[in-house]
């Protein structure tokens, strides 16, 4: 029917049906800037956290000279000329005993080097709120212009732990933490789910019993995570009597928490492993186990990988339960084994961000820039891996 | 024919010994429940040895650490209640609009580059979410209210509830879509066959035949925030406080539970096992939402026979 036929002629003419096209726009449209506040929130969020962090990854120097004396290694504040002093980093100091000792031939010499400034310098130099006299910002701006102050590579962000000193703090101690405990996380959780899933599909009887354990792993996937770590405090510290702040514990207060993220993944990927695979084994012969260890696990492990890899990514990010096992303490030694104390790399975050030094805030950015790009990678991974081995039967 | 036999015998064993850790294993991920429930369960016993329950459930003043120390939860449960009414008033039609838009609006080409973009939200670690709302919505709200004549504190309910009400939003649109799209194309054609406009069809149609579905994440989104942690230690304040006004800060039980373990109390003090009891409460009031959650998406996969959720 052509547009210019007179509304009063055409009987199917429905007065509200402007209105109904509007509301049905409007609900269309309501939907889009729903999803389109959602996504541009995650671009904010993530550019804040580039804008605050990006900076971090440098760091100021200065070029001056470093006098190694008996004088400069009875007091290091002697080591440096003495407008220099409130400028420079205590912690670069404190580590001149040490180059002396690595490099005993510097000793009673002079020499011109890349000095660490102060986290107040390095803040003004970076145009962030500072606390710098107005004195020493002539200095500074006067060694800038001969080139002698730069931004150099934030090295100590990845070989250092954690310090009070800001611009002596780094990640390192945090990161090694993480990898012991996911480590001890994934010995315990990965071997138990794949087990768990492995009885629930392929053996267990269905009856009561078997129906039990599915709500208690679907309610199990669901309790705050908080709470875990109060069970880990409860029977693994004050119960067992394991050490405090250990990735040991923290390890096994993860397992438990990511063990129903991987009994669900796996039963899914066993689930998608066709039946005449199985009858096929069993018709030449073999048992039910050598069915399921020969020829249904190997195809559904690439779909249990998958699983097993976004339930770890999951506990790389989970802070919660790690805080109330105290794995929050300052720990600026790297750890060396599952029984000393540790932090891992989100507690490291929550420290920092509770820090009053301006300068934490910069290191706290870096730090979330650090774990969310493993975190996406471990993600990618994940999907490229289910992508990869997906097998259409 | 001895040896083959024995060989028999021994593989037999083998697959009992291989049965018997399979079972095991299964055991001990029922145990863990258990577990959380009784290790919570028993320190909360003793917790309401010494103080009593009652003035924990209807008390109005919270002072742990001091001589007469009181155990009043009530303006502690009034802050999370609060926080995460906004986050729901936040997640939920954010949520829900986002599920709608990609299940029934969205071109398969904008689907597939828009859905792994909400799922980095739910792949953000939470401590990285309280850091963006102390250091960034906290000063903002401020600076905002502070502009109309109106004082914010920085730890105001509003910022923490907005940033986890943005933090549940992958959880609701998640299993929202996937609930939506299992909704049979049968429905849709004869509503749309019948004259209703695009928009009426999903109003009146598909989201009612979704509803136990969309419920059912609601629910989850729910006890998700009533569980979140690390936002409301970096962004909520720790001081009990009951007020209708979501620019004063206040505190939730997740704050109490870490502020009363952080320290260097003695584990026995009730001081340490008040965080037990408000376990005890969160563990039951999250269990509760999860069982519900979860019978209510049984009865829609039974509706309409679907697998894939």
């Amino acid at each position: 029917m052509s547009r210019s036929t007179p509304k009063s002629d055409n009987p199917f003419y429905d007065a509200s049906l402007n209105a109904r096209h509007f509301r049905a726009k409007a609900f269309k449209l309501f939907t889009l800037s729903s999803i389109v506040f959602a996504i541009s929130f995650l671009l904010f969020f993530l550019g804040d956290m580039v804008y605050k962090g990006l900076p971090d990854f440098q760091q100021a120097y200065i070029k001056i000279d470093v006098s190694y004396s008996e004088k400069s290694l009875a007091s290091i504040r002697q080591a440096v000329d003495k407008k220099y002093r409130r400028v420079v980093s205590r912690s670069w100091l404190r580590g001149i005993p040490r180059q002396v000792e690595a490099n005993p031939e510097l000793m009673n010499t002079t020499q011109t080097r890349w000095v660490l400034l102060n986290h107040q310098v390095d803040q003004y130099l970076k145009g962030h709120y500072y606390k710098v006299k107005a004195k020493n910002i002539k200095l500074i701006d006067a060694m800038q212009k001969e080139g002698k102050v730069e931004l150099q590579f934030n090295e100590i962000f990845f070989t250092h732990g954690d310090s009070k000193i800001p611009e002596n703090s780094g990640f390192k101690s945090a990161i090694i933490g993480s990898i012991l405990t996911l480590l001890v996380m994934m010995v315990v959780a990965f071997p138990l789910g794949v087990m768990t899933a492995v009885y629930l599909e392929e053996f267990a009887p269905d009856n009561r019993w078997t129906q039990l354990i599915e709500i208690n792993i679907n309610n199990l996937a669901a309790i705050p995570s908080i709470l875990f770590g109060l069970l880990g405090l409860a029977v693994f510290i004050t119960l067992f009597g394991m050490p405090r702040s250990s990735p040991l514990v923290g390890g096994l207060t993860l397992a438990l928490m990511t063990l129903p993220v991987i009994i669900v993944s796996a039963r899914a990927a066993l689930r998608s492993v066709p039946d005449n695979i199985r009858q096929a084994g069993y018709g030449l012969g073999l048992t039910k186990i050598q069915v399921v260890q020969d020829h249904v696990l190997p195809l559904a492990f690439p779909g249990i990988m998958t699983g097993s890899i976004i339930g770890l990514a999951h506990a790389m990010g989970e802070t919660a339960p790690l805080i109330i096992i105290g794995m929050i303490a300052f720990i600026p030694d790297t750890p060396t084994s599952i029984f000393e104390a540790a932090t891992v790399m989100p507690a490291q975050l929550f420290t920092w961000a509770g820090m009053p030094e301006r300068a934490y805030v910069e290191r706290t950015a870096a730090g979330i820039m650090v774990l969310i790009s493993v975190l996406i990678t471990m993600n990618t991974f994940a999907i490229y891996l289910r992508k990869k081995f997906e097998v259409k039967w | 024919m001895k040896s083959f036999e024995l060989k028999q015998r021994n593989h037999g064993l083998k697959e009992q010994l291989i049965h018997l850790c399979l079972i095991s294993a299964a055991a001990i991920s029922v145990l863990t429940t258990f577990g959380v429930l009784f290790s919570i369960l028993f320190e909360a016993i003793e917790f309401f040895q010494m103080r009593s329950f009652w003035y924990f459930i209807t008390g109005t003043e919270w002072s742990p650490g001091v001589d007469n120390s009181k155990f009043g939860a009530l303006p502690i449960f009034a802050g999370t209640f609060m926080i995460t009414f906004i986050a729901m008033a936040v997640a939920l039609p954010i949520g829900l609009g986002s599920a709608i838009f990609l299940s029934e609006y969205a071109s398969p080409f904008w689907r597939d580059k828009l859905k792994p973009l909400l799922e980095i939200l739910a792949g953000i670690p939470t401590v990285v979410y309280g850091f963006f709302a102390a250091i960034t919505v906290a000063p903002g709200i401020v600076n905002f209210f502070a502009s109309l004549g109106i004082q914010a504190s920085f730890n105001s309910a509003l910022a923490s509830g907005i940033v986890m009400g943005i933090m549940i939003i992958p959880v609701i649109s998640s299993l929202s879509d996937d609930v939506i799209r299992a909704v049979p194309d049968s429905l849709r054609k004869a509503s749309l066959g019948l004259g209703m406009t695009e928009g009426e069809t999903i109003f009146n149609i598909v989201l009612p035949s979704a509803l136990p579905g969309i419920i059912s994440a609601s629910i989850l989104g729910l006890s998700k925030a009533l569980g979140e942690t690390m936002i409301v230690v970096m962004a909520a304040g720790l001081r009990p406080n009951m007020t209708w006004n979501p620019l004063e800060d206040m505190t939730t039980v997740t704050v109490r539970i870490v502020d009363a373990l952080v320290g260097d109390n003695e584990f026995n003090s009730p001081d340490t096992l008040s965080a037990f009891a408000l376990g005890l409460v969160l563990f039951a009031v999250t269990l509760v939402l999860n069982v519900i959650s979860l019978s209510l998406i049984r009865k829609f996969k039974e509706k309409y026979k679907v697998n894939t959720l």
